[in-house]
């Protein structure tokens, strides 16, 4: 077996894959390592301590913007997937209707421009709101965040939708269930994984956005992410490294689960 | 009474304006918050800016000429805007360095993934998404850690003896290009892996039969196979790469600027509305024809294949 020619094999190919996986994780477990540091730099190691961990818990800045984050992220993953699940059933399943090419631009609309972009056409049109209105408060950036999430949220979602066909909903209505009951007792049990598949990656992309955040936010109104970046213009300590570690940790939690649903998906 | 022709019609109309009803709310979200705005740029970029910021409601294309030309202060006379073409010309050049350094570094290991036993695939592909997922600005930080005065490189290669100064590599293009090859890579490997999980190894094996070299197997059977992962995968790096904003304001700092930060300051200090305005609808534009080109390759391959 060992000698035999292997038509599959392509010189250094694997080397340069070795050097890639190496290069993908050094600089993510430098942040970790030195996260741990009892020194107060993140370049000369001083022992291993949890000093910036505690350090990080006791920031009222830091504990206010991850909270800030995490209402954000909850309610715009919550209504971007409840509409985008609205959506994506009224955009499967059919013969192409008129509109039906226009709905699918439009959901995708977000993906397609760079974000700069749309992060100063918000900065525009919300600071006009906010004159108007006298409203300055965590609306604007919850409805900026919904609406990228919304694509999102739809992929997944459609993507387990076109993989039913429609039998059983047509069997619900024959047995007169009404087009509500017949989605929670037949559609919704289906399409969960789905859903969920979606609200973790609108979840995920929320918590994660600067660009958007940066520019639409008022004063006082740091995200984790863009607390960071403020710290970024100062003299870092591991403190940054420790929070780092925290986001990681949660940002692998939810892509694990996540990974482990849509294998689920493929293997029905 | 009514035919049947005319109730199947009637339930079709039904279906169509339920279907409308059922993803208003998905489309209002996003007029309001992403398309609408993006309509309001437009006029914005026709306008005069404020002394403070925001802008006064009087026609202007001063907002558009002054992306390419700039009025000389004492005598009135236009001149191209050197500083906006190089930052233009710094982007493009990034974007596309990007781009060739991701596939070459994606395409060996996305094959390399692809030409895994199945089960060992999924560990490779999960080891690939985890920094897909990892916050961008994080990564950003992680490669700063490394490429510091302080950083690692600098640390190793002075402890070996071969350097006796760091070498300065923060605030360089070359940083940038480093970063945003780190942080885009995963995007480069995920469709490239996409297209070669189905290559047909027949194939290869039908190029060995005829007496080909790997390499000319590699050029000549299986790069035209993933042409379409290629393809994606290069517009899913440079897209992103031209209208970068948290790379280079971290790793370049303010001499390194790119578009995105070029934008950035027009609403800040340059207190230019107008004409940052007219710089996001110029990256707007390069990037739909970017993608208009990828619709087209697209669409011819899928017309030769299918």
């Amino acid at each position: 077996m060992g000698s035999r020619f292997d038509i599959r094999r392509q010189t250094g190919f694997t080397a340069i894959a070795m050097i890639c996986f190496f290069a993908l994780y050094l600089p993510i477990i430098t942040v970790v390592v030195y996260a741990f540091n009892a020194g107060s730099s993140i370049a000369i190691w001083e022992g291993v301590s949890l000093r910036w961990f505690y350090q990080a818990w006791n920031n009222n800045q830091v504990v206010d913007a991850s909270i800030r984050s995490l209402q954000i992220a909850s309610v715009a993953a919550t209504i971007a997937t409840i509409v985008a699940t609205m959506a994506a059933l009224a955009t499967t399943r059919t013969k192409p209707y008129p509109g039906l090419g226009f709905k699918y631009a439009f959901i995708n609309q977000p993906l397609m421009v760079p974000e700069i972009v749309t992060a100063v056409a918000l900065l525009i049109f919300f600071s006009r709101i906010k004159i108007w209105t006298g409203y300055s408060g965590l609306g604007y950036l919850m409805a900026a965040h919904t609406a990228f999430c919304i694509p999102f949220a739809y992929l997944p979602i459609r993507a387990r939708l076109e993989n039913m066909d429609l039998t059983l909903e047509v069997a619900a209505a024959d047995l007169y269930a009404t087009p509500w009951k017949a989605f929670r007792r037949v559609t919704f049990p289906l399409l969960w994984p789905g859903i969920l598949a979606g609200l973790m990656l609108a979840f995920v992309i929320s918590l994660d956005d600067v660009v958007i955040t940066e520019f639409v936010k008022s004063g006082g109104q740091d995200t984790l992410p863009t607390y960071m970046l403020g710290q970024f213009r100062r003299v870092i300590t591991p403190e940054i490294n420790a929070i780092s570690t925290v986001f990681l940790l949660i940002s692998i939690l939810i892509v694990t689960v996540f990974f482990f649903i849509s294998r689920k998906k493929d293997q029905e | 009474m009514a035919s049947a022709e005319e109730v199947a019609k009637e339930a079709e109309r039904r279906d169509i304006r339920d279907r409308w009803l059922l993803s208003a709310p998905a489309l209002i979200i996003i007029f309001l918050a992403a398309t609408g705005p993006l309509l309001i740029v437009v006029i914005y970029s026709f306008l005069t800016p404020g002394p403070y910021g925001d802008v006064v409601w009087k026609f202007s294309t001063d907002g558009w000429l002054s992306v390419l030309m700039q009025r000389d202060i004492f005598d009135d006379t236009l001149a191209f805007a050197d500083a906006h073409l190089s930052i233009f010309w710094r982007s493009a050049k990034l974007s596309f360095m990007t781009t060739i350094f991701t596939l070459f570094f994606g395409f060996p290991t996305a094959y390399f993934i692809a030409t895994r036993p199945a089960r060992q695939r999924e560990i490779w592909l999960f080891l690939i998404t985890i920094p897909f997922w990892t916050n961008l600005l994080i990564r950003t930080f992680a490669i700063q850690e490394v490429i510091r005065n302080e950083g690692i490189v600098n640390t190793v290669l002075i402890k070996l003896g071969i350097i006796s100064q760091p070498i300065q590599m923060m605030f360089t293009d070359f940083a940038l290009m480093v970063g945003m090859t780190y942080v885009y890579l995963p995007l480069m490997v995920l469709p490239l892996y996409a297209s070669m999980e189905k290559i047909d190894f027949r194939l290869v094996e039908a190029g060995y039969d005829l007496y080909a070299n790997r390499f000319q197997v590699l050029r000549r059977v299986i790069i035209p196979l993933v042409k379409p992962g290629i393809i994606a995968g290069s517009i899913l790096v440079f897209i992103p790469a031209l209208g970068a904003y948290v790379t280079p304001r971290v790793l370049g700092g303010s001499k390194n600027m790119m578009l995105g930060n070029l934008i950035e300051l027009q609403f800040g200090q340059g207190r230019n509305w107008p004409l940052g305005s007219a710089l996001s609808i110029s990256l707007m534009a390069i990037v739909m024809v970017a993608l208009l080109f990828y619709v087209r390759s697209a669409g011819r391959q899928g017309g030769t294949h299918g």
